[in-house]
């Protein structure tokens, strides 16, 4: 057998430099359990993987590949406890409460799990002959009737692949309307609050950016905006409610302000959970919205994606949506491609990704909501916003919440670190919260408050869950206040103390070089 | 509603230490004109998991799954077994229901996953460094343009024709709006690539050659002349690899001298999922790394000496540097991107090899079988584990009185280049591990009734 790990596993791996643990041989404790890379315990002609034939001869001739690739393979059993043990040293929802804030992380109904694996969604290829798919279009079909009603758009856009991508295809539809117009409208407003994808995504698409002022009572200044609107001025890009926390009272006016001036309004929909069954953004002048169904429908995070982005549409911007789509005729459905779009679809501003979207993000929505239903949502939009103002009410004599002042927040309490002790910032409370057992709120975001900590609950915590967490952040936030040294160099009982991200970026390491 | 932990006494409690009367105090900012009473009309109240599995069962049963018979799609999704053990682990809540590692002393087993998935991916596409995902192939392909564009500071593309006609439409959707140039086209139904052509095509205004292995038509080519042909002009090659099994097999793009490789994952650990989530491969040479898009992850240590990992180098992302960026992308597949690797961890390089081995050989059966059908040729000289067939008729029409005989025979070419009169005739057809040999023969059998 080859090994590709030379040194094997080290055990003094850990206890080298490790003098808070170096007590045990193995550097584990107990249930913490140090876990190497596959890299240094797996072995270039091990194999999990049985086969019940022999590899046949190949003739490729010169582009055979002959080098040895440095793949590192696992028994089942090995593979099995290696993940294992990596995914304990993970926090998740599934744990605990996980306040991170704008990024909604509620529980996640295994019953979405269950249905997206049916075969008739999971074991279906998209090129599929479209009488052989008509299940899988049929779902597509059904969350996209969902989407349209429950936000009051004339119609959806379902293949964006997460929010990010959903903005991308927001802003082409408004770049297509005004080609059709015939104009050359070069810039995007957008918030000094919105999150990084909006002005990234308008400089992907080829806009300038520009950023809009913020009022004291951390809104957009509807002034400035009307100020700066003109015939340069493309659209606006709004996030309601808006990375604050906050509604955007005026967003009715700023949509009429931006249409007058002939400008379209796209809205970052990522916290479409705070209001979903109690407002329609279509009643507001949205033109675009992208939907996080990784968000409001509760599809998991899953570390980082799949996400799934749907764009819903006004009727202005509808026209120039993206293909495919699914369209239906009496009981049967018809996926609508470049070959079939003429006539109907002739504006469509083309494709954006190979095949038809996130489907195994769809099957989940769809169960999610169907399960709640149209009261459910109502009720999920309501416990979001009373969960985060219980938050924002129970903490506010102790952080520094600095619109508190006007009134309830919606679905995430924002806090700064306004008070904190000298030499204590945002930063040590997140980390005293690890080792109080939580995940951190998110922290430093939005730019628009001094080390703002942006608390989301969610609809999925009980009473009591919040109670304990309102009380550990209570104490964080005294001993920051306090000036508890042991905080700057929290956690201290987590797999890691804090990293040294410098180093990481100074000298990157990006792949096992052994 | 099993989902929503609170009780009414419990909102009636916190609504008293909030100070509002009624939950439609908390609503008030919402002007009068946008606030609904009551839920939406004309849609369903909330419904028991029993009624929403059956519900969704009998959708899932409009649709012929591709394992409950011969099935021989390919064109940039890939059918293979999944070991159990993937599944099960994926599902795993810690893995699940985790956020993106933003917090990593409580994300060492989201981080280090992506730190062997990128070192996987590198090595399996021959490059120095990866990155911890994109959305999918077709994107990260569109990303890789860009990323030449940004290196070179030129602007013009040269998109092979084998290049999965989805991928060049969505490099045409985003090209028309940034500027850049795309020289392309459809494939010719020949033998061989188009790659020597290509590089007689390089100019100084060139950025990247865009080359697809195996391509949309199944051909596998060496492609180390047009890579220097590439460096020569100061363009860089970009490689594109949606089927990554292939590369147990044959050379990969990095070992030929490709700058940049993207791919589609799908195939090790995802699943067909009928297009999506999948997970885009992203991959290039050390040099260039400051310059890609997405995030990723890298080695360090912690304050007490201990190795670790973190996200690193996000002074290229979007949160970071906003409309400088090198991309607007954000949540990436993580969870795929965690499923290819525990697959690949599974396969091992022995693994992946006889994987990769087996495929070819099915398909070179099944390719000289489906060649006896009278009237049928076969396209390429070189294939992998997909191949084009020539029939004597269009081939549209005969994927769907296939699939009337339960056999889901390849996809057209009527399908992917519809205003192509001249690829009518051609069949892609995929064969991997998972086709039997009665599944060829039935698809044999069945074609040749439908040419009859």
């Amino acid at each position: 057998m080859t090994a590709l790990n030379r040194a094997g596993w080290r055990p003094e791996m850990n206890a080298a430099g490790g003098a808070d643990d170096s007590t045990t041989f193995t550097g584990n404790r107990a249930l913490m359990l140090e876990e190497a890379l596959i890299f240094e315990i797996g072995g270039s002609e091990t194999t999990g993987v049985d086969f019940d034939e022999a590899a046949p001869a190949a003739d490729l001739g010169a582009l055979a590949r002959t080098a040895p690739i440095g793949l590192p393979g696992l028994s089942e059993s090995e593979t099995v406890r290696h993940y294992t043990r990596l995914s304990r040293q993970n926090y998740a929802i599934d744990l605990g409460l996980f306040p991170l804030g704008s990024c909604t992380m509620k529980h996640n109904p295994r019953l979405n799990e269950k249905v997206a694996r049916m075969p008739g969604f999971a074991d279906v290829h998209p090129l599929q002959p479209q009488e052989t798919v008509q299940g899988a279009y049929a779902v597509i079909h059904e969350l996209a009737e969902w989407l349209i009603t429950l936000t009051g758009m004339h119609s959806v856009a379902m293949s964006p692949k997460a929010g990010a991508h959903g903005e991308l295809c927001g802003i082409l539809c408004i770049k297509a309307a005004l080609e059709a117009r015939g104009e050359d409208r070069r810039v995007i407003l957008v918030p000094e609050s919105a999150h990084g994808t909006n002005p990234a995504t308008a400089a992907f698409a080829g806009f300038t950016v520009e950023d809009i002022p913020a009022t004291e009572a951390g809104r957009v200044n509807l002034e400035a905006l009307k100020a700066r609107l003109g015939p340069d001025v493309a659209g606006v890009m709004i996030t309601n409610p808006n990375t604050c926390g906050l509604f955007e009272r005026e967003m009715k006016a700023i949509s009429d302000a931006v249409h007058a001036a002939g400008g379209y309004v796209y809205c970052d929909g990522a916290n479409f959970n705070a209001i979903v069954g109690r407002v329609r953004p279509g009643d507001l002048g949205v033109d675009a919205m992208h939907i996080n169904l990784h968000k409001t429908f509760s599809t998991p995070h899953g570390g980082g994606g799949p996400g799934s982005g749907p764009v819903v549409l006004s009727a202005a911007l509808a026209p120039f949506a993206p293909l495919p789509f699914v369209t239906k005729h009496g009981d049967d459905f018809r996926l609508i491609e470049e070959e079939n779009a003429g006539e109907d679809h002739p504006q469509t501003f083309g494709r954006m990704t190979a095949f038809h979207g996130q489907m195994g993000m769809f099957t989940r929505a769809l169960t999610y909501i169907l399960s709640h239903g149209a009261d459910g949502l109502k009720q999920v939009a309501e416990d979001a916003v009373l969960n985060a103002n219980y938050v924002l009410r129970s903490l506010e004599g102790v952080l520094d919440a600095p619109f508190a002042a006007s009134g309830p927040c919606m679905h995430e309490a924002l806090f700064s670190d306004k008070g904190l002790a000298e030499g204590f910032s945002t930063l040590d409370i997140a980390k005293g919260l690890i080792d109080e057992g939580y995940h951190p709120m998110t922290v430093y975001f939005p730019l628009v408050v001094h080390g703002a900590m942006l608390v989301e609950p969610t609809e999925t915590e009980s009473k009591a869950a919040l109670d304990q967490f309102i009380g550990a952040l209570r104490s964080i936030a005294m001993r920051a206040k306090n000036g508890d040294p042991a905080l700057k160099t929290a956690p201290h009982f987590a797999p890691r103390a804090r990293l040294d991200e410098t180093l990481a970026a100074r000298k990157p390491v990006l792949a096992w070089e052994g | 509603m099993r989902y929503l932990p609170l009780t009414s006494d419990d909102r009636t409690a916190m609504l008293a230490t909030i100070g509002a009367a009624s939950i439609d105090d908390l609503f008030a900012d919402v002007p009068a004109e946008a606030r609904l009473e009551g839920p939406i009309a004309g849609l369903p109240d909330h419904a028991s998991e029993l009624a929403v599995e059956r519900h969704m069962g009998a959708l899932a049963r409009r649709s012929r799954a591709a394992g409950e018979g011969p099935f021989f799609l390919g064109a940039g999704a890939y059918r293979h077994h999944v070991p159990a053990s993937v599944d099960h682990l994926i599902q795993r809540g810690e893995f699940l229901t985790a956020y993106t590692p933003y917090q990593p002393e409580i994300a060492q087993g989201t981080l280090q996953m992506l730190f062997e998935f990128q070192s996987q991916v590198a090595r399996l596409l021959g490059t120095d460094v990866a990155n911890a995902s994109m959305y999918d192939g077709s994107t990260a392909c569109w990303e890789a343009i860009v990323m030449a564009r940004r290196i070179t500071k030129r602007a013009k593309a040269l998109l092979s024709t084998g290049l999965h006609p989805h991928y060049r439409s969505v490099a045409r959707t985003m090209a028309k709006y940034t500027g850049d140039v795309l020289v392309d086209g459809d494939p010719r139904l020949e033998a061989g690539t188009d790659w020597a052509a290509l590089a007689d095509s390089i100019d100084k205004d060139t950025s990247c050659v865009v080359v697809q292995y195996p391509d949309i038509l199944g051909r596998i080519d060496d492609m180390t002349k047009l890579a220097e042909a590439c460096q020569a002009a100061g363009a860089l090659l970009i490689a594109v690899v949606t089927e990554p099994v292939a590369l147990g097999l044959i050379k990969s793009p990095g070992e030929m001298g490709a700058d940049i490789v993207v791919g589609e994952g799908q195939s090790l650990g995802v699943g067909l999922q009928f297009g999506g989530p999948y997970v885009g491969l992203f991959a290039c040479k050390t040099k260039y790394v400051r310059q890609m898009p997405g995030r990723l992850c890298g080695e360090t240590v912690d304050a007490n000496g201990k190795r670790g990992f973190v996200l690193t180098l996000s002074t290229r992302e979007q949160h970071i540097r906003r409309e400088k960026a090198t991309s607007n992308i954000c949540t990436n597949s993580g969870l795929c991107a965690l499923a290819f690797s525990i697959h690949m961890t599974l396969l091992g390089e022995a693994g992946l090899r006889q994987l990769a081995a087996i495929n070819h050989g099915r398909a070179k059966a099944a390719a000289a079988e489906l060649a006896k059908v009278p009237g049928v040729s076969v396209l390429n000289n070189s294939f992998f584990n997909e191949f084009t067939l020539l029939l004597p008729t269009a081939a549209r029409p005969v994927i769907h009185k296939l699939a009337e005989k339960d056999i889901l025979g390849g996809v057209s070419l009527g399908r992917l280049y519809p205003d192509n009169a001249g690829l009518e005739n051609g069949l892609v057809v995929a064969v991997t591990e998972t086709v039997t040999e009665a599944d060829i023969s039935a698809f044999a059998a069945a074609l040749k009734e439908v040419l009859a």
